[in-house]
């Protein structure tokens, strides 16, 4: 469990996290979510002690950061997958790093297998691939098997069959117990991979607590849905819910996809799409956060973001139902 | 201990340290080469001479060495990964300290000896070898003068964190510096008496004048045992201000 409470650190006049306290719990991945430049990666070198906070204080497990024996076997940490000095093969590296905390040589064969660079474990660090950087590092995160794991920015530059695997990995780790608290800008990806959520914006906190309830809050946004039988469906749905009508697509708001679906159903009316509009969640994280954006893009940002998530969501059913989810 | 392993796995999983010793003991012996085929065959040459090069240019490539261990821990951020490990940071900048300082021993102690045995082959009439204490000391001390060198290079490169600028400033300061501040009237003599490259040359050389080839001897005016305890007390001093500094800066 990661606890940080009333955490603010300045450089010189930025305050680049103010007064931040929340909670990450053991068992659940929790997202740290916030735009560029909100102070996730100031939090992440707090919490682990490269940095001293100007007041506050952060908790692992009861225990600051510094009094920690052997931190690596507390706590794996992958921060920036590019800290390693490039003309050092990965088992080099992981070696070196494994024998800070007296961990056996044997456990690096092991992450280096878990994370599939065996093959490639002697070869110079800067010949690398990014996903292969990548993998490393969460290979180095891995090495003390950790209870708690900080991961900032893993998916950054992965392909989207690496992202499924960190997915999978970030998802495994937490059914084991442990604490998985990984920072994105990238809330899609967020609410794919996060039980939990930590918002923050110019280093204060915006909102804490379970994606479900986020994702509830965002229903409001309303569920795409097409129709042949346009006459049926809008007497089914008129006294039950708000809905603007054009053509034979409706979007609803105000009931979920379950219930709409049953409506339509009692109602005769045969659906052809029956979908959460996905980026409404992306509107709800920008509403959330836009007066904490940093460098603003003025009025660009909601338009151009919500015409370019939509069609995604109607074209991928799939994933804007996992995410209703 | 396993701090020690650490940073041995650091130092020779890359291949400029490989670069610098090897490059170190070319300088090395290879001055002792030229000087002993330079020198007129009439004109012998003494140990003094065969350790010029190590002396001069072998330090200042060993402080190279040292200095990119720690700057390039800042340069690829390695060093935050080592903190992050050892959250007390000190015992893991100290046993750096040791591991190169140790690493520059046995690369003194070579390049040394090679130098002599290189000279006593090519001049096997000018009577070279290990007569004297002083002998000895030029000779064998060359390993000491080298490790706490490297400490020296260490300390600064924790300090200044750029591998540009931690190595300009030492070879700037090597190089020129404690020869030029004898140019200040008055006082320059006195303040190069205490400088310590001058003070470990002292330890090196002694007070005895050469015989015309390689360098001066050390005005310093301390006995050759306080030169290298004074030399060793400088880059101590330096040691623990960047350990001071590292410890309390964000990393």
């Amino acid at each position: 469990m990661i606890e940080a409470s009333t955490l603010t650190k300045r450089y010189g006049v930025t305050t680049a996290v103010n007064e931040l306290t929340f909670t990450a719990r053991s068992g659940r991945v929790t997202g740290f979510l916030g735009p560029n430049g909100a102070g996730k990666s100031t939090t992440m070198r707090l919490i682990l002690g490269l940095d001293t906070p100007d007041s506050g204080t952060v908790h692992i497990d009861g225990v600051p950061y510094r009094r920690l024996k052997d931190p690596l076997r507390t706590v794996g940490a992958m921060l920036d997958a590019t800290w390693r000095h490039p003309g050092r093969s990965g088992r080099a590296h992981l070696r070196w790093l494994a024998a800070t905390n007296g961990i056996p040589d044997k456990r690096v064969e092991e992450v280096l297998a878990l994370v599939g660079l065996t093959s490639v474990g002697d070869t110079r660090v800067l010949q690398y691939s990014l996903g292969m950087q990548q993998r490393l590092g969460i290979a180095a995160a891995m090495l003390g098997d950790p209870r708690v794991l900080l991961f900032d920015e893993p998916v950054n530059g992965l392909d989207p069959e690496g992202m499924v695997w960190i997915r999978q990995l970030l998802h495994s780790l937490a059914a084991d117990g442990r604490t998985v608290f990984v920072s994105s800008h990238l809330l899609p990806e967020m609410a794919q991979t996060a039980q939990d959520l930590v918002v923050i914006g110019r280093g204060r906190l915006i909102y804490q607590g379970t994606m479900d309830e986020f994702v509830a809050r965002t229903n409001e946004h309303g569920v795409r849905v097409r129709t042949p039988h346009v006459a049926e469906l809008r007497a089914a749905l008129t006294g039950q819910a708000e809905f603007t009508e054009d053509g034979g697509a409706f979007v609803v708001s105000g009931l979920d996809s379950d219930r709409i679906g049953q409506l339509a159903f009692d109602a005769g009316a045969t659906l052809h799409e029956l979908s959460p509009i996905s980026g409404s969640l992306e509107q709800a994280y920008l509403d959330l956060t836009r007066e904490a954006v940093e460098f603003p893009a003025a009025a660009m940002a909601s338009p151009v973001s919500v015409a370019s998530v939509s069609p995604v969501s109607s074209v991928s059913p799939v994933s804007s139902s996992e995410v209703a989810k | 201990m396993n701090l020690l392993a650490v940073e041995r796995i650091k130092l020779f999983s890359t291949r400029s340290p490989w670069w610098c010793a090897l490059i170190t003991l070319a300088l090395t012996i290879g001055f002792a080469a030229i000087i002993a085929g330079a020198s007129p065959a009439d004109q012998p040459i003494n140990v003094s001479a065969t350790q010029f090069g190590g002396s001069q240019f072998g330090i200042a490539v060993v402080m190279v060495l040292a200095a990119l261990a720690v700057t390039t821990e800042y340069r690829f951020n390695t060093i935050r990964t080592t903190f992050q490990a050892v959250p007390h940071r000190s015992p893991a900048l100290v046993a750096k300290a040791v591991v190169v300082a140790l690493a520059a021993l046995v690369i003194g102690e070579i390049a040394a000896f090679g130098a002599l045995g290189l000279g006593m082959l090519m001049r096997p009439n000018d009577g070279l070898g290990l007569h004297t204490t002083q002998d000895w000391l030029n000779v064998a001390g060359m390993g000491p003068v080298f490790a706490i060198s490297a400490v020296l290079a260490v300390a600064l490169g924790i300090l200044i964190r750029h591998s540009a600028g931690a190595i300009a400033l030492l070879l700037i300061y090597y190089l020129a510096v404690e020869e030029l501040v004898q140019l200040i009237p008055k006082i320059g003599h006195t303040i190069h008496e205490w400088l310590p490259f001058n003070v470990a040359n002292k330890f090196l050389r002694g007070s005895a004048v050469g015989g015309g080839d390689g360098p001066p001897p050390s005005d310093a005016p301390l006995s050759p045992g306080w030169a290298l305890a004074y030399f060793a007390g400088i880059a101590i001093v330096f040691l623990l201000v960047a350990l001071g500094v590292a410890k309390k800066r964000d990393a």
